[in-house]
């Protein structure tokens, strides 16, 4: 098994029809965290505040956002989240809104997830399997594209 | 901040440097800690809207809008290094 496709935990994956904005999306990204087990709740404030301090810079591509909090804000192991959007939302970034695809990402420190965002980097990086994860029906199907 | 962003960024870097033939050190940082490591760096990559956070440091800062768009970080780092 690939270090992405271990990162997804139990109950990591969501799709939702549509989401009233950015901060509902990011605490959504972060309770399936908590839920498959990676962070403690305090991390999902920490998630929220880092857009709210820094602003929209967590959207990386074109509808693509990695909302992320610090790891000293209750991260228990390093993993990932990922919630589908199927109504595009706007998270205030000039070039690369909408988004459709929102991942959370814990992460214990630097090092400890270097491999894992190496395998996240390439999947990215591939535009096919970016908007296979928009057609994808069900969460089974979504897994199972996770590799 | 910055550990998620940073880190990609940095991968793309690399890639980025690669297809340049150019050697180099990339380091990932979040905000909060970019002051102490980038003392020698030559130059800063960041997205947009970080940009503020990061003036008065001694590099070129260069904003990259798409973090996995290796044409966009090779054409801004083949500007400034070439």
């Amino acid at each position: 098994m690939t270090l992405l496709a271990e990162s997804f935990g139990p109950n990591s994956l969501a799709i939702v029809e549509k989401l009233a904005d950015r901060t509902e999306a990011i605490k959504l990204a972060g309770e399936l965290l908590q839920q498959s087990g990676r962070v403690n709740a305090p991390y999902i404030n920490s998630m929220v505040d880092a857009v709210e301090r820094f602003g929209p810079y967590i959207v990386i591509a074109p509808g693509i956002a990695l909302a992320h909090g610090k790891s000293e804000d209750g991260v228990i192991e390093t993993g990932l989240s990922l919630v589908v959007l199927r109504e595009p939302l706007a998270f205030g970034h000039g070039d690369n809104d909408p988004v459709e695809i929102v991942f959370g990402l814990a992460a214990t420190d630097h090092q400890s997830h270097l491999g894992l965002m190496g395998e996240l980097a390439s999947f990215l990086g591939d535009q096919e399997k970016v908007t296979s994860l928009l057609r994808a029906e069900d969460l089974t199907q979504l897994r199972s594209l996770l590799v | 901040m910055g550990i998620g962003t940073s880190v990609l960024l940095k991968i793309n870097a690399e890639k980025a440097l690669k297809l340049l033939d150019v050697e180099a050190t990339v380091d990932a940082a979040d905000v909060a800690t970019v002051r102490k490591v980038s003392f020698n760096a030559q130059i800063i990559l960041t997205t947009p809207d970080l940009v503020d956070e990061l003036q008065g440091l001694p590099a070129e800062i260069i904003p990259i809008q798409r973090v996995f768009d290796l044409e966009e970080i090779s054409n801004k780092l083949s500007k400034a290094l070439l």
